[in-house]
């Protein structure tokens, strides 16, 4: 039976609520809604209210409603208040739409009234007695200086392993990043670190970058002016939600046509034949990892049909051969289109081939983007996302993709712009990170092979978000309890003891962990330390949207407990790392870690992202509301913050002579270790993605009763032949398994996947699917995490909770 | 936001409703307040006599007659208006027990119409039993206590209560959830 709230009525709002700006801390599109605080004791009317509408009258459709996920009783400035955060009918991201992620922001606040997510960390603890003992700041925040000075300093800061967010929204964004930031690549020059979902300390886009284009050029405005919108490796209905119904939709009803390319039907393609009619949507249904074959093909149709822009490219792209030789640090060489084409030259026939599509489908595309439209140019937005990030030759693969947008004259202009859908928000500044070097360390590799001694973790969990998991784990575990067995022998002694009992026994192999997160993770299990954080609205936070939209998320609620803004948690790592390096007598290291007499996170911002933007306050961001300024701010008139529509609208890209590169981008098969072998030895392709419903790991969704009633276990979706020829139904349990490892999912058929292809949720607290990636990765680190082949095998027939939950198709069907 | 069905389309969806209990045709408008059309009966009371004492911790539900078992054939909704004229639902007749089903088969079932994501007015598709969101693509199962098979919405389809007498008569007694655009279901 499905989950029922059992909620009749909610509070209203007065009018006097306190109203805060909010940009919803999921996914990177950044929704704006509005929170409304009030004292408990308070209420509005039906027609005296916070929303100033008639409330006694039944909405129409896109009316303003708070539904029972946007409310909830949380503290403020030590206070129980009512607390609603609602969609924002005047953001021009969202205009009030509402995700079924964001929607829930309220109910997903920690409250000791309401009882929601009581997971969320309240103190710090420290590894005590055999167990996750709470303690205070000052406690474990000495100890993690103590040991960290200890062994950096006897040893050198390459010991030190830091896994760190690098995104915005949640507990991200400017603040957070710098402070992180500032400690380990300032105070400190750590280069054996990592990402919150990737093994390295690398871009996920390097090939664009070296091309002159930055990853998120365009503004979202214009889906709705172009065309022709090409999709790549992405499902923006799912995990761009409101960008997929408020500016594709928008667009196709414009008149642009839609082409996906993507081994899945996924219902971005269902809902696009709905709105745009199916004769205006090519879905482009590849064989997996082919998709450079693809976009190489097209790219050689549009040269040959002469459907390129050459006044773009004589004056905006590179014109001397190579100005970038494949090396090491670059997987294909980069520079004329001419010295491109030598590389990436393909037929129709022979792309069509390999990627198990029509050519004439391919000419078709080619068609679609760059035939000229009234003799003049025909604009095309392309968009990618991880199905390319996370797939074969990444550098190579996205060039290729580019290649086609820089051939068109797609970048820059009105309609156009070729960039990533992205995850999270953006929210990055930090120091120099030119000591990490390129290729950067493989991380999680280093640490499966006995590397470092200390491992700094912040908000990152490799048990659901590595490759190679499965050995990870054993390892981590393994080296993590040599720590936890030497400290359990050190009880009761006294503290120079337990430091020496650590030291010596991360000298003998052993792993000191310390983990920041607002939550009790699973890598987390293995800390030593855990240090207790916040999220957005809970501090002041700073991100950019999928189009560099600026906007300054305020504070609505405390933090939970005594948790902190990561920011504040970095200072003060920094502040007890002065103090004991100062005692051990090195008072010129000590000094490195000045500098962070922060009280507040504005402190923080104002250390870091003000100093670079010194247009940029938070008083300016609060008075541009959830509309924000797309970055980079150039200045500030009128009582406005000024921004840029779109990068490169002056033809100048972002290279040294502002030149930009085409990608030599040749077409080699499968590029990363293993995987042709894995291909041929297992029955099927596991392909993972994300879904609407839950919010990347489901960190705070793992604990919200609407969201586990729907999927009580993580699903893999498989063809109903498929499922009969293993003896499954829906809802069984399955095991997935290869020479890698193993994990387990429940069966949702599908009729629309293909025989032998699969896909499982990625980041699943509850069948990881990481655990079957091999560990192959490209050149500069970058994780193949979508190509996986696996046998399959029935665990168990469904279990009660399985058994009562709807198994029908998720496409939308018209009556 | 640009919505995706014009105004004809919508009529045209009207138009296709089956079955109108007791009362005659509402017509639901779009974007703004809904107009009752028709002539109430007794059995759906005006929303003033439907109001709540407000001393009271849970809100009072009327009980309304919305149609006699022998009406209902089997995965054909019958468009019915609960707790008041402003709130369109559906009543319809499984086929099979579902949990949670009235009547003497267990297999009737009533439910909200309106989208719990943005209001939209949800369109029956028959041959899976869901109902499907015009609007954002959102759709419920019906089998399955209303459960959103996938969509936006932060809630499943509020689902009525319903008591079935000796005459076959079915009443609608309560709701599950949270109609959209009311803050209580009861006005």
């Amino acid at each position: 039976m499905a989950y029922k709230r059992q909620i009749d009525r909610l509070p209203i709002p007065p009018k006097d609520a306190t109203i805060h700006n909010v940009t919803c801390h999921y996914c990177i599109v950044g929704c704006g809604y509005k929170a409304y605080t009030w004292d408990r004791n308070k209420q509005g009317t039906l027609t005296d209210n916070a929303f100033g509408i008639d409330l006694s009258e039944q909405q129409g459709a896109d009316g303003t409603w708070m539904a029972p996920s946007m409310y909830n009783v949380v503290k403020q400035n030590g206070k129980d208040v009512h607390l609603a955060v609602v969609p924002d009918h005047d953001c021009v991201v969202n205009s009030g739409l509402g995700s079924i992620r964001g929607a829930r922001m309220a109910e997903n606040r920690p409250s000791t009234v309401t009882g929601t997510q009581q997971q969320r960390l309240t103190d710090p603890m420290m590894w005590r007695y055999g167990v996750l003992q709470p303690t205070s700041w000052d406690d474990a925040l000495d100890l993690v200086a103590q040991v960290t000075a200890r062994v950096v300093t006897e040893g050198s800061e390459d010991d030190l392993v830091v896994s760190m967010f690098d995104h915005g929204g949640s507990a991200g964004g400017y603040e957070n990043t710098w402070g992180t930031g500032k400690l380990y690549f300032e105070s400190m020059k750590i280069k054996n670190c990592r990402i919150h979902n990737r093994p390295a300390y690398n871009s996920e886009v390097h090939s664009t970058r070296d091309m002159g284009v930055g990853e998120l050029n365009y503004q979202y405005k214009d889906y709705e002016l172009t065309d022709t919108i090409m999709i790549v490796g992405a499902n923006p209905l799912e995990t761009q939600t409101n960008l997929f119904l408020n500016h594709m939709v928008p667009g196709m009803r414009n008149g642009a046509r839609v082409i996906f390319v993507e081994p899945r039907r996924t219902v971005s393609v269902n809902a696009s034949e709905e709105v745009a009619g199916k004769d205006n949507v090519l879905h482009l249904q590849i064989n997996t990892g082919t998709d450079m074959a693809l976009f190489n093909a097209i790219l050689t149709e549009i040269v040959a049909k002469g459907w390129v822009d050459k006044d773009f490219i004589a004056n905006s792209t590179f014109q001397d051969g190579i100005a970038q030789a494949e090396d090491a640090g670059h997987p294909a060489a980069l520079g004329s289109i001419e010295e491109a084409m030598k590389a990436c030259t393909m037929s129709l026939d022979e792309a069509a081939g390999i990627c198990g599509v029509d050519a004439a489908d391919i000419a078709k595309a080619a068609a679609w983007i760059a035939e000229p439209k009234d003799g003049a140019r025909r604009k095309c937005v392309t968009a990618y996302e991880k199905g390319i990030i996370w797939g074969n030759d990444n550098y190579r693969t996205i060039g290729a993709l580019v290649n086609i947008a820089l051939a068109t004259g797609n970048v820059g202009r009105e309609g156009g712009g070729v960039c990533r859908l992205g995850g999270h928000q953006e929210g990055y500044y930090r120091p120099s990170d030119a000591h990490v070097g390129r290729p950067a360390t493989y991380v999680d590799q280093l640490l499966i092979n006995g590397g470092g001694k200390i491992h700094h973790i912040w908000a990152c969990d490799h048990y659901k978000t590595t490759l190679n998991a499965s050995q990870f784990k054993r390892v981590h575990k393994k080296r993590s309890d040599m720590v936890k067995e030497a400290m359990d022998a050190a009880a009761g002694g006294t503290r120079e003891d337990l430091i020496n009992a650590i030291v010596d026994a991360v000298n003998k192999g052993g792993l000191f962990v310390v983990d920041v997160d607002i939550i009790d993770s699973q890598i987390g299990q293995n800390a030593h330390v855990v240090l207790a954080a916040c999220e957005s609205n809970e501090m002041n936070l700073t991100s950019m949207n999928g189009e560099r939209r600026l906007r300054l998320s305020e504070k609505y609620m405390d933090p939970f407990g005594n948790s902190k803004p990561d920011c504040l948690i970095a200072a003060g790592i920094a502040q007890h790392m002065e103090r004991v390096l100062n005692a051990m007598g090195k008072a010129d290291y000590a000094a490195q870690f000045q500098g962070y007499d922060w009280m507040t996170e504005e402190d923080a911002f104002m250390d870091g992202y003000n100093k670079g933007n010194p247009e940029v306050t938070y008083e300016r961001l609060r008075a541009m509301g959830n509309n924000g300024v797309l970055e980079p701010v150039v200045g500030f008139e009128n009582g406005m913050l000024v921004g840029t529509e779109r990068l490169y609208s002056n033809g100048e890209f972002g290279t040294g002579d502002k030149k930009a590169r085409f990608c030599a981008a040749g077409w080699r098969g499968w590029q990363a270790e293993g995987k042709a072998e894995e291909q041929a030895k297992y029955k099927y392709w596991i392909n993972n993605g994300r879904a609407n419903i839950f919010w990347q790991s489901q960190f705070l969704d793992q604990d919200n009763d609407f969201i586990q009633d729907r999927f009580p276990f993580p699903f893999i979706e498989m063809n109903p032949a498929d499922m009969a020829d293993i003896g499954v139904g829906p809802g069984d349990l399955v095991e997935i398994h290869n020479a890698n490892g193993a994990t387990q999912a429940m069966v949702y058929p599908t009729a629309t996947a293909r025989r032998g292809e699969t896909l499982m949720v990625f980041g699943s607290p509850a069948g990881s699917q990481g655990n079957v990636i091999n560990p192959g990765v490209n050149e500069l680190v970058l994780p193949d995490y979508k190509h996986t082949w696996a046998d399959i095998r029935k665990i168990s027939d469904a279990p009660a909770t399985a058994k009562a939950i709807s198994f029908k198709s998720k496409e939308y069907k018209s009556a | 936001m640009q919505t995706l069905l014009s105004g004809n389309l919508w009529e045209d969806y009207m138009s296709r409703c089956t079955k109108l209990v007791d009362v005659g045709r509402r017509q639901f408008l779009r974007g703004g307040s809904v107009a009752a059309a028709g002539l109430a009966t007794a059995a759906v009371l005006p929303a003033a006599q439907a109001k709540a004492a407000p001393a009271n911790a849970q809100v009072d539900y009327p009980s309304n007659r919305l149609a006699n078992v022998a009406d209902l054939t089997v995965n054909e909704p019958m468009d019915i208006e609960y707790p008041d004229a402003d709130s369109p639902g559906a009543l319809i007749k499984l086929g099979q027990a579902v949990e949670g089903g009235a009547g003497p088969d267990g297999d009737i079932v009533a439910f909200s119409t309106l989208c719990p994501h943005k209001g939209w007015l949800l369109a029956y598709n028959s041959a899976d039993s869901t109902y499907n969101c015009p609007g954002h693509f959102s759709r419920f199962d019906v089998e399955a206590g209303g459960q959103q098979v996938w969509g936006h919405a932060t809630q499943n389809l509020p689902q009525f209560t319903l008591r079935v007498d000796d005459k076959g008569d079915i009443f609608a007694e309560g709701a599950s959830d949270l109609i959209f655009g009311r803050p209580s279901n009861v006005l």
